[in-house]
């Protein structure tokens, strides 16, 4: 499944739309930590978190992963979304606990 | 690609909206150059833990990154305040990182696991109350 084809089930809301929507999403992952993050999200993964803040963002950038899902109505800060628009990164939104969200990214890869 | 292309940058101390900001800078030359996509992750992964590191605990410092058709080699120099026990320090989980630090998703202890992890070769030089130098190499 690609981005788009996620932003288009209409289950989460759109922060901001990244440069490539056509990448597709091979796995998720959940994790706050950022350090953890950087060194186990794998690239082209959803990576479910609740912290939306800019380093978020360079975490994204630099594991590539395919696109940031906020859960538990974790509002991300103006400088994060900015970023993401810098960075080309596309962020999502649920109000969705992390387990729930990642469980919804899982059953659309896996039917 | 020239023999050596070298790449410097001055990480400032303290501020977290920037750290970050030189690997994205190296990810995206290594990119412009025909870097795998593997050896990018790696080497953005190290550099990113070493500027964090740099924001952290030190007072900022300098990255040096020299990119050879065999390797990218990253130094990492900081201004203090060096390192008390490195043994320790390279334990996963091991953090004295301060609790505004921990509140914004660091502070795991993974950074200097993580450098070590990602690198094919990494070594420390430090010096309690003048600086750490970090130098990690990723082979192409």
């Amino acid at each position: 499944m690609t981005v788009e084809e996620l932003i288009g089930k209409g289950i989460f809301q759109v922060v901001v739309e990244g440069d490539d929507l056509s990448r597709e999403i091979t796995g998720i992952f959940c994790c706050d930590l950022l350090s953890v993050a950087m060194g186990r999200a794998p690239s082209m993964s959803a990576w479910v978190t609740v912290m939306g803040n800019v380093n978020t963002i360079a975490v994204a950038t630099l594991a590539d992963v395919a696109c940031v899902i906020l859960a538990e109505n974790a509002q991300p800060d103006d400088m994060c979304r900015a970023r993401a628009q810098q960075q080309g990164v596309t962020l999502l939104a649920t109000e969705e606990p992390v387990f729930e969200a990642a469980l919804k990214v899982h059953q659309l890869i896996h039917g | 690609m020239a023999d050596v292309i070298a790449l410097t940058y001055e990480i400032s101390p303290d501020d977290f909206t920037r750290a970050g900001e030189a690997s994205s800078d190296v990810k995206s030359k290594l990119k412009q150059v025909g870097v795998s996509p593997a050896a990018i992750r790696k080497v953005a992964i190290a550099m990113y833990e070493g500027e964090i590191n740099m924001v952290i605990h030190a007072k900022g410092g300098k990255i040096t990154v020299e990119i050879s058709p065999e390797e990218i080699r990253m130094i990492l120099a900081d201004r203090g305040p060096g390192i008390p026990n490195v043994e320790q320090a390279m334990q996963a989980g091991w953090s004295t990182a301060p609790d505004e630090v921990r509140s914004l998703g660091f502070g795991a202890g993974m950074g200097l696991p993580n450098m070590k992890k990602y690198t094919d070769n990494m070594s420390i030089e430090t010096e309690l109350g003048v600086g750490t130098t970090i130098t990690m190499v990723v082979k192409l």
